[in-house]
């Protein structure tokens, strides 16, 4: 290599990096796994949204596997995923709770109406004080929890039939199998 | 009105940049004084100018003019006025406005102290700088306009961040911000030396205190954002690697290394090329720390609202400044190659020895920042880059460069005498490693390698430098042989480079024994109930309701005993606010210096319960006391007389790296 061209590397490490940041602008970035998985899931004890004096806490749910998926009536991703969530439900694979997200109860409760309700329960996060400590960037996005309390997956956005299939089902028979 | 004036201002300010960066360059490329001497006026009339916006828009804060979006969207009329002020630059808009504000006043900066400097020099630094103003300021009333109007007037203000509403938070990104600005200057010189294809010692010497004093408000900044999130987010922890945090650690880390280039270039002639490369490094580093906050291709904390067309210009901006400066570089820098010989054991080499270890330490960083989007931009799948590998990276260079670093003081420039070295610090590197291997003791090590190792290299970097001290004082007696040292020439640069060393040395200790020794609990506890951790007991007495200006806090109140005695009473607190409706925790902290007692509530579990977290968090302080030291000595160093009596100094002194004869100054000034 001749002294000048060696001049030119900056430049050239530059301009790759420059062409990844364009990339980037164009990407969702909210699709970088959370960093909170495999560290114990956020504290909470939040109300239930059919029956508000009542609460549901982390700890009440200590000892199973289970999914968290946070959904909004005014997202309107939700909605796609919404008939997903009915048909995982029905394969009676794994317990479903909602975390309905800065919404009105109202709305929340029509939709469940509406589009069917795959959710054991849910529970309110009005404030949106809950999905900060879960680090939900966007609504949907769901999470697997052990046992222990611990999130073992996350997935930002709307999950579809293939998640299921590739993602959410071996995640679950990974956890099964440790249970036993 | 005032909002108007603002926005006016902000337009004029624009056409002086341009102004700025066109005619002083010109100028001094054909030859045309009179175009060459505008650069000083238009600096003025530019950091004037944005004084006027970003009083204009503080104005608006303070009378609560919601009919201005910005403060309609970070303000209300309960806001506390401290507050008020420091919303300004609470979100995105009016945090540009004050990073173009700080760039206007670095360059009216340069015009007031540069009046060694030959003209064309400071008219080329300062068109520099003029472009790249144009770039925020464009930026600015393109996109993100702070003083745009909304209609109708919302009767009141949504409320700046809770998050942000503290002394901590108020302060940081105006250090920082300082900080990132300030690297502009040396920026503006390296670019400016590459286009006169001129590059000496004495250039070295008027970038260095420019330099030295953005490093320190760096410094300052990133040292107040770590302490900030220790004791505002409620969990104990000091740095995250968090992108945005990444951000700001980079162009640190670069700017070290251009900090102690420069030493090499201004002492011997040697690196330039080297450090013309840290200089466009360490300002680029800080444009694409703006890039990566705003524009959203990274998830990080502290993000401002995404947007990709604020993206898209950043990206181009970015393009335009860091490409054309690197073009510049391989089209120029070739001629200015050279400099001073040195052999292989001497301080010329010990430094370049650092300046790698530091930037092999920022590239990493850079890749590890930067990796979640290249695997996802080549389908190489989705991968987060986490605490545990930047902490890896970081142990695995930190090391060397505290082991040089011990060296360095006491090397001479060009050559050393190795056995005389190692005869100097015989003694120094026995009672290091006597240190160190104290470390391995189970109740000191904690079960951890990195005890001992941090243990000898804390040690190591003190006993260097009392030898080195002792070395330098050793024709001088007592407390008069050192004020006469601390006062001559070159003696606070001097102790300047022993404070922020020392500073090093302390971070080392304090980041080693937080890690390794500092203890936490989450506890359920009823009022009446005790807890303990590390000898100390925690009685909790229950929460009480509490209003505050904005907010309603539930205060815990705990009294802490060590055996039967009562040392303090902690009353953190969970602060709802009204406004926007936004929990926060605060935490209480009985501070030491050899300990953190920590506090942070939890959730009120009901019938009077609550859940809280304990910490006993040993010698973090010194975290912060160790940047606070870094700055502090890196002011003591610019304070140095000697840059005060360059005049003189300059007739005295042949530039000692001789290959290049001219010096920038010239007979102009």
């Amino acid at each position: 290599m001749s002294s000048r061209t060696r001049y030119l590397i900056p430049l050239f490490v530059f301009l790759i990096m420059a062409g990844f940041l364009l990339k980037g602008l164009f990407m969702d970035p909210k699709f970088i796994p959370s960093v909170l998985i495999d560290k114990p899931a956020p504290e909470f004890d939040l109300p239930l949204l059919d029956k508000p004096d009542q609460t549901l806490a982390k700890a009440d749910l200590k000892g199973k596997v289970w999914m968290l998926n946070v959904w909004a009536s005014w997202c309107v991703a939700c909605r796609a995923e919404h008939q997903v969530l009915n048909k995982l439900a029905r394969m009676n694979v794994v317990d479903i709770y909602g975390l309905n997200y800065k919404d009105k109860r109202g709305d929340a409760l029509n939709w469940l109406r509406n589009l069917g309700n795959p959710y054991v329960a849910t529970i309110v996060d009005s404030s949106g004080r809950t999905g900060i400590d879960f680090g939900v960037y966007g609504v949907p996005e769901s999470f697997i929890i052990d046992a222990e309390g611990v999130i073992r997956y996350k997935h930002t956005g709307p999950v579809n039939y293939e998640d299921i299939q590739a993602k959410i089902l071996p995640v679950l028979n990974e956890l099964k199998g440790a249970t036993k | 009105m005032i909002p108007e004036i603002g926005h006016f201002a902000l337009i004029l300010a624009l056409c002086l940049a341009i102004a700025q960066a066109v005619f002083p360059l010109a100028g001094s490329l054909n030859n045309t004084p009179s175009w060459v001497a505008l650069a000083r006026p238009l600096a003025w009339g530019q950091a004037l100018f944005l004084g006027i916006a970003i009083g204009a828009l503080t104005y608006s804060f303070l009378v609560n003019d919601f009919s201005v979006s910005y403060v309609a969207y970070n303000s209300n009329t309960r806001l506390p006025i401290v507050y008020k002020i420091s919303a300004v630059w609470g979100a995105h808009e009016g945090s540009l406005l004050l990073w173009a504000f700080f760039l206007g006043a670095w360059g009216a900066a340069i015009a007031i102290f540069s009046r060694h400097l030959a003209r064309e020099v400071v008219g080329r630094v300062l068109a520099v700088m003029g472009m790249i103003n144009i770039g925020f300021l464009l930026f600015m009333l393109i996109t993100s306009n702070p003083f745009e109007r909304m209609f109708p007037i919302p009767a009141e203000g949504r409320d700046l961040n809770p998050l942000l509403q503290d002394p901590g938070l108020a302060l940081h990104p105006p250090t920082l911000y300082l900080g990132y600005v300030g690297f502009s200057v040396a920026f503006g010189f390296a670019i400016a030396a590459l286009i006169g294809g001129r590059l000496d010692a004495s250039w070295a010497r008027w970038s260095r205190p420019w330099t030295t004093v953005a490093w320190v408000w760096l410094t300052l900044g990133i040292t107040i954002g770590s302490w900030w999130a220790y004791y505002e987010l409620g969990w104990g922890g000091w740095w995250f690697w968090d992108p945005v945090e990444n951000a700001s650690f980079m162009p640190w880390l670069a700017g070290t290394a251009l900090m102690h280039s420069l030493a090499v270039t201004e002492k011997r002639g040697a690196f330039r090329s080297w450090t013309v490369m840290l200089a466009l490094l360490a300002f680029s580093l800080s444009l694409l720390g703006t890039f990566l906050v705003r524009s959203g291709v990274l998830t990080s904390v502290h993000a401002f609202a995404a947007d990709p067309a604020r993206g898209l210009f950043i990206l181009i901006f970015l393009l335009v400044v860091v490409g054309g400066s690197l073009a510049l570089y391989a089209w120029r820098a070739p001629t200015i190659f050279g400099g001073g010989r040195f052999d292989l054991i001497s301080r010329e080499s010990f430094l370049l020895g650092n300046n790698l270890l530091l930037t092999v330490l920022t590239f990493l960083i850079l890749f590890g920042t930067l990796a979640p989007l290249i695997y996802d931009a080549m389908n190489w799948g989705k991968i987060s880059v986490g605490f545990p590998w930047f902490n890896r990276m970081f142990l695995m260079v930190t090391p060397f460069l505290a082991i040089l670093l011990g060296f360095g003081p006491l090397m001479h420039w060009k050559r050393t005498d190795g056995a005389a070295l190692m005869r100097k610090l015989r003694i120094a590197a026995i009672v290091s490693i006597v240190i160190g291997l104290i470390g391995f003791w189970p109740a000191i090590s904690n079960g951890s390698l990195l005890v001992p190792l941090g243990l000898f290299l804390a040690a190591w970097l003190v006993t260097s430098l009392v030898v080195s001290i002792r070395d330098r004082l050793k024709h001088k007696r007592g407390l008069g042989g050192f004020l006469s040292d601390f006062g001559s020439s070159g003696g606070r640069s001097y102790y300047g480079m022993v404070l922020g060393h020392l500073g090093v040395a302390m971070f080392i200790l304090g980041a080693t024994m937080v890690s390794n020794h500092g203890i936490e609990k989450d506890v359920r506890m009823a009022p009446g109930e005790s807890a303990e951790i590390s000898g100390y007991r925690f009685v909790f007495d229950g929460v009480t309701r509490t209003p505050g200006p904005n907010f309603i806090a539930n205060r815990g109140k705990f009294r802490v005993f060590r055996g039967d005695d009562e040392i303090t009473i902690l009353e953190p607190e969970k602060r709802t606010y009204l406004v926007q409706q936004m929990p926060m925790t605060e935490a209480a902290i009985d501070w030491g210096l050899t300990r953190d007692l920590y506090v942070s509530l939890g959730e009120d579990l009901g019938g009077g319960d609550w859940s809280m977290r304990l910490y006993y968090k040993p010698f973090v302080r010194w975290i912060w006391l160790g940047g606070l030291f870094m700055a502090f000595g890196g002011i003591l160093a610019v304070t140095d007389p000697r840059y005060r009596s360059l005049k003189r100094k300059k007739k005295q002194e042949a530039p000692a790296g001789a290959a290049a004869p001219a010096s920038l100054a010239t007979e102009n000034n």
